[in-house]
């Protein structure tokens, strides 16, 4: 690794600690060598508003999508977004944004979908850096270009589609979203627009544990105590299960893959992407109403 | 009949005239430009209408005065200045416009500026479903 890891006391517990720096760590190591700073928010301009000093931008929507087909960039197009933003394959990546690094997470596993080695998250992101009252610059950052190297986009091992879903019943299946969704009442989060789904309910089989659980009052991961309540006691998950999750897009279930994989230690865990948007529209695919998960549908 | 008011025409050329990255500036602009909300709505939130399609939390309230000119006033968090700012350019591109004008305004108008690039178009439909509850409070004023 490039750069040292944050070997705070808060993130041994977690399978994963390397994954995770603190905002003190994050101040102190500003401007290393092999280090960069990304900011992936859910609002496209908040960048322009502020951001950690040096740090790039990289967007959801405008960078990590394709632009014509509903799939993330390919191995050429990530090899010249990364190298544009002074990214090569040894650097270290720290990646913060808003809404407690919901989009942050989702960019950390697309970068992972292409094998990135080292890339972590800022926990507690901008709202913890901006409630210490840490510095902001609106100077947008210039990176030199440097290499990075194309590697094709590796989808088997922690992406599923639709297909994959449909041969999971029977292996655990997280949906993600909120109570409303999951019962089907309503297809998009509360106070979030219609995204074009057009049946309502969950993925018979699948167990709601809404992602912001996973996330405490001020924008950090809950304790490995607490999550391991929620994750392996609540919605009984044990070591060695093949598990899918997914939402609506596959953006928040980016954020509780996260929490499963790398601070947990789930070895199986897949992110269904298409999602909701893609399950709530699909034709003859079995859907659950109601609070409860339902059981394995008849092929 | 549809027509692009001169004051929306000119947001649309000065949006056009600009590269990809300088359109998202432009935006901030505007974003920083928002006007507070009048006292009086400031203490009466219940008279806010909420806009469900934009992923922030926005408000909105239309006023119409006798003169048939439309006042719009909207307000949103600072962590959300895309949504800011195309409430921004609503309220100065409809300033001083009847509410006929203001029905006038294409639906489209949104897509015509030159921001679904650099913004995706997605995030555009908030900015539509601004222009529509806005059109849709101008009819309830005018029935009344």
């Amino acid at each position: 690794m490039a750069v040292s890891v944050d070997s705070s006391a808060q993130f041994e517990n977690f399978a994963h600690p390397e994954r995770l720096v603190s905002t003190e760590w994050l101040q102190a190591h500003l401007g290393d060598p092999g280090l960069v700073v990304v900011e992936s928010d859910e609002d496209v301009l908040l960048y322009e508003t502020g951001h950690i000093p040096g740090a790039v931008k990289i967007d959801w929507h405008v960078d990590l999508n394709d632009p014509i087909e509903r799939d993330y960039i390919d191995g050429e197009q990530f090899s010249r977004l990364l190298g544009s933003r002074g990214i090569s394959r040894d650097t270290t990546v720290v990646i913060y944004g808003d809404k407690s690094n919901w989009w942050a997470a989702y960019a950390l596993w697309v970068f992972t979908l292409f094998g990135h080695p080292d890339v972590r998250l800022l926990d507690g992101g901008r709202a913890k850096w901006e409630s210490e009252g840490r510095d902001y610059t609106t100077l947008s950052a210039t990176p030199d270009q440097v290499d990075y190297p194309v590697v094709e986009r590796d989808d088997s091992v922690i992406r599923a589609y639709k297909e994959d879903v449909l041969e999971h019943f029977g292996k655990p299946l997280i949906d993600v979203r909120s109570p409303e969704e999951f019962s089907g009442e309503r297809t998009t989060a509360p106070a979030y627009p219609e995204e074009g789904a057009l049946r309502a309910g969950h993925i018979p089989t699948a167990q709601n544990v809404p992602w912001g659980k996973a996330a405490a009052q001020d924008g950090t991961f809950r304790p490995r105590p607490e999550l391991d309540a929620l994750y392996r006691g609540e919605a009984g998950l044990a070591d060695g299960d093949d598990i899918i999750a997914y939402c609506r897009i596959g953006e928040r279930s980016a954020h509780s893959w996260f929490v499963l994989t790398h601070l947990l230690g789930f070895e199986n865990v897949r992110n269904y992407d298409g999602s909701w948007t893609e399950w709530g529209s699909a034709v003859r695919v079995p859907i659950a109403k109601g609070t409860e998960p339902g059981g394995i549908p008849a092929k | 009949m549809t027509h692009l008011p001169d004051s929306l025409a000119q947001i649309r050329d000065d949006f056009l005239d600009l590269e990809q990255s300088d359109r998202l500036v432009l935006l901030l602009e505007f974003a920083n430009e928002l006007p507070e909300l009048p006292e009086r709505f400031r203490d009466h939130p219940d008279l806010l209408e909420r806009v469900e399609e934009c992923q922030a939390p926005v408000y909105i309230f239309v006023e119409v005065g006798e003169d048939t000119v439309v006042h719009l006033h909207a307000t949103a968090p600072k962590e959300a200045p895309t949504t800011r700012g195309f409430a921004s350019i609503l309220v100065q591109g409809l300033a001083g416009l009847t509410s006929q004008q203001v029905l006038d305004v294409p639906d489209d108008f949104p897509q015509t500026i030159g921001l679904s690039e650099a913004v995706s178009p997605l995030r555009m439909r908030g900015m539509n479903a601004l222009l529509g509850r806005t059109k849709r409070q101008v009819r309830a004023r005018q029935a009344a």
